[in-house]
């Protein structure tokens, strides 16, 4: 197991490089000049060269990626154009607030999720299966904006039950933990959806595997079959589901952060988008990357704790 | 093998007129009709037919493995030392599966479960039927990897299905089967994924623990040169039915049905040349496909008009009772019964 962590470890690093390269290239590809982009067309031949001065634009190409790959792995992403803070102190401010939103939603994904595709697996083709698909069903064809104002609607405005916007509150604990509950029921349903599903799919394919038969002719009770002999092996394809829909989680973070107007990566990406803070974007870019490339390798290393071949290669 | 054939020992496992149907379309078809057999306490039944006659589905009916989404037994009756086990609710069958029968499978490579040990899956049966703690039942497996003669089966405890052979994993999934003592086997083709030495080990094996333990075996298997090496009687499988049953010997002297004949016929042997070997012309029929009469007879060289109409009883072969065939043409049927209609 030592090995193949390290191995998985070591294949991680050509991947995020070669994330940065494309980051670096594709900015300097982009048409028009940054500095004029930044400025604006009506800027003075002075300020533009002050600022490709300042941003390195003038040296070398060779010279920018290498001094860019060389920052970058010290942890200097550089500063933003518009508060010209540096940008790693800006997205370490608001990385919390991502970081729980998406490990409150994973949670209840997977809570909710799992037991239900089990369910719906063990009783299939029976209404209690046919409703948990129609509701899994609905999860997905939800727009995340659409189910976020929807619940600020019933629960924030109607119910009164949590605060409709809570960034004031955010330094009591217990008021913090309530602004969570809502974005994160959210994103939570959506993955609970599709946890659902890819575990019912999943559990169908294993029940009629040679062995289930097996555990069933040596009598082990049916509920057992199902938790103990199925589960296990179904959850390779879920763990691949959950490990790529944080993608699509970071994706949707961002619409959930604007609508219930939290702090975090996807609210200070829109607004860097909006600003046209170029170096924001690249480094956030940069740190998106990063995510998706550490949620790779951590579903790696879930199928060798939960498939021995995979640990025995 | 044992001279059980007339031992007074009540039947182990007794099977009569069981039909199994599935559902294909909408409508049921029988995969096994009205089939009979039974099997006494140290004695090897083995059941020959070709790929779907219903041999393989008969042994899951027995153990009530078939999918209640597409199949049922719909008649007939199974008894288990005397207790009908169609009369079970699948709580009971749970207590019965891998105690007091089991059953082994053919594909050794697929039947057992790939994320637990080896130690773990033979334990499993001995806490659920036995209620033995971990340690205890981790200590009586260890005992029955040994029993099957797994080399160093200590430091194989541990290890997964992937790191066995086929061979040895035959051996672990015996071990399972016999973890309980059960009284009764079922072994559908336990050696037919396995390559020729290591299928004469398993069945060298197989008889070995048989004699141990008295348990009664039923066979299942698609080769004659296997029952000649195990069996003490053989049920010769065709369309679902029994259509000649005999003690071993007899059946390889006196093949009665001209299946039976022509199974024999297609049967490579060394003493003779290959060019000897006949394949059997035309294909089972599918189970969806109905006769009034004998399954057979689109195929039988003996076919007489009656072999289409109507379904031979199993009947007495050379007046001995121990010899049964499904047969107009070749068994003892009186001859006015064959005017009747």
């Amino acid at each position: 197991m030592l090995a193949y962590t390290l191995k998985r470890l070591l294949v991680a690093i050509p991947t995020l490089l070669g994330v940065l390269t494309i980051v670096f290239f594709l900015v300097r590809v982009a048409p028009g000049d940054p500095a004029i982009v930044i400025l604006g067309e009506n800027a003075t031949q002075v300020a533009i060269d002050q600022l490709r001065e300042q941003l390195g634009l003038n040296k070398p190409l060779m010279e920018q990626y290498f001094s860019f790959i060389g920052a970058i792995a010290q942890g200097d992403f550089g500063r933003s154009m518009i508060s010209n803070q540096p940008v790693l102190t800006e997205v370490l401010r608001v990385l919390p607030y991502t970081l729980e939103l998406t490990a409150a939603s994973l949670i209840i994904g997977i809570v909710l999720g799992l037991p239900l595709g089990v369910i719906a697996a063990r009783y299939r083709n029976t209404w209690i299966d046919f409703s948990i698909r129609f509701f899994s069903l609905l999860g997905l064809s939800f727009p995340a904006f659409i189910s976020a104002i929807l619940l600020l609607l019933a629960f924030a405005i109607e119910l009164r039950w949590f605060p409709v916007i809570g960034e004031a509150a955010y330094a009591d604990p217990v008021q913090r933990l309530r602004a969570l509950i809502l974005p994160s029921l959210n994103l939570g349903l959506i993955m609970v959806a599709y946890i659902t599903r890819v575990t019912r799919s999943s559990m169908l394919t294993v029940i009629s595997e040679d062995y289930i038969r097996t555990a069933r002719a040596k009598g082990v009770p049916a509920r057992m079959v199902i938790w103990r002999h199925t589960l296990r092996n179904a959850l390779i394809p879920i763990v691949t589901v959950i490990g790529l829909y944080l993608g699509v989680l970071i994706g949707n973070s961002v619409l959930t952060e604007m609508v219930f107007n939290r702090p975090g990566l996807g609210k200070l990406i829109v607004i860097a988008l909006n600003a046209r803070d170029y170096t924001t974007l690249q480094a956030m870019l940069v740190i998106y990357a990063f995510f998706i490339v550490l949620a790779n390798l951590i579903t790696d290393l879930l199928y060798g704790v939960i498939d021995p071949k995979v640990r025995h290669q | 093998m044992s001279d059980t054939l007339n031992s007074p020992l009540q039947p182990v496992l007794s099977v009569e007129n069981i039909t199994t149907e599935f559902r294909i379309n909408g409508a049921w078809h029988p995969a096994v009709r009205d089939l009979s057999f039974s099997v006494k306490p140290n004695e090897t039944l083995a059941i020959v037919g070709e790929s779907g006659c219903g041999k393989s589905i008969t042994a899951l009916s027995v153990m009530r493995l078939i999918s209640k989404t597409q199949g049922r037994i719909s008649s007939g009756s199974i008894r288990l030392q005397g207790r009908d086990l169609l009369a079970c609710s699948e709580r009971e069958m749970e207590a019965i599966r891998g105690d007091a029968m089991s059953m082994i499978f053919q594909e050794p490579m697929t039947s057992l479960n790939p994320v637990m040990t080896i130690g773990d899956q033979i334990a499993e049966s001995l806490r659920y039927h036995r209620g033995l703690s971990r340690r205890q039942a981790n200590a009586r497996a260890l005992e029955l990897l040994e029993l099957v003669k797994i080399p160093s089966a200590p430091s194989r405890f541990k290890d997964y299905p992937h790191q066995f052979s086929g061979g040895m994993r035959q051996r672990v999934m015996i071990a399972m089967a016999l973890a309980c003592d059960p009284q009764l086997l079922l072994a559908d083709e336990p050696t037919t994924a396995l390559d020729v030495t290591i299928q004469v080990q398993i069945l060298a094996l197989l008889a070995e623990l048989k004699e141990r333990t008295g348990m009664a075996m039923v066979f299942i298997t698609h080769n004659l040169g296997v029952v000649a090496s195990i069996a003490d009687r053989v049920a010769v499988m065709y369309g679902g039915r029994i259509i000649e049953e005999a003690p071993v010997e007899q059946l390889f002297d006196r093949p009665t049905h001209p299946y039976t004949e022509a199974l024999l016929r297609s049967m490579p042997r060394v003493d003779r040349d290959r060019s000897e070997l006949h394949p059997i012309p035309g294909q089972v029929p599918p189970i969806t496909v109905r006769t009034p009469g004998c399954r057979y007879a689109d195929r039988c060289p003996l076919r007489i008009e009656r072999c289409i109409r109507e379904v031979p009883p199993l009947a007495p072969v050379g007046g001995n009772p121990h010899h049964t065939a499904r047969c107009w043409v070749r068994a003892d049927l009186p001859v006015q019964e064959s005017i009747a209609s």
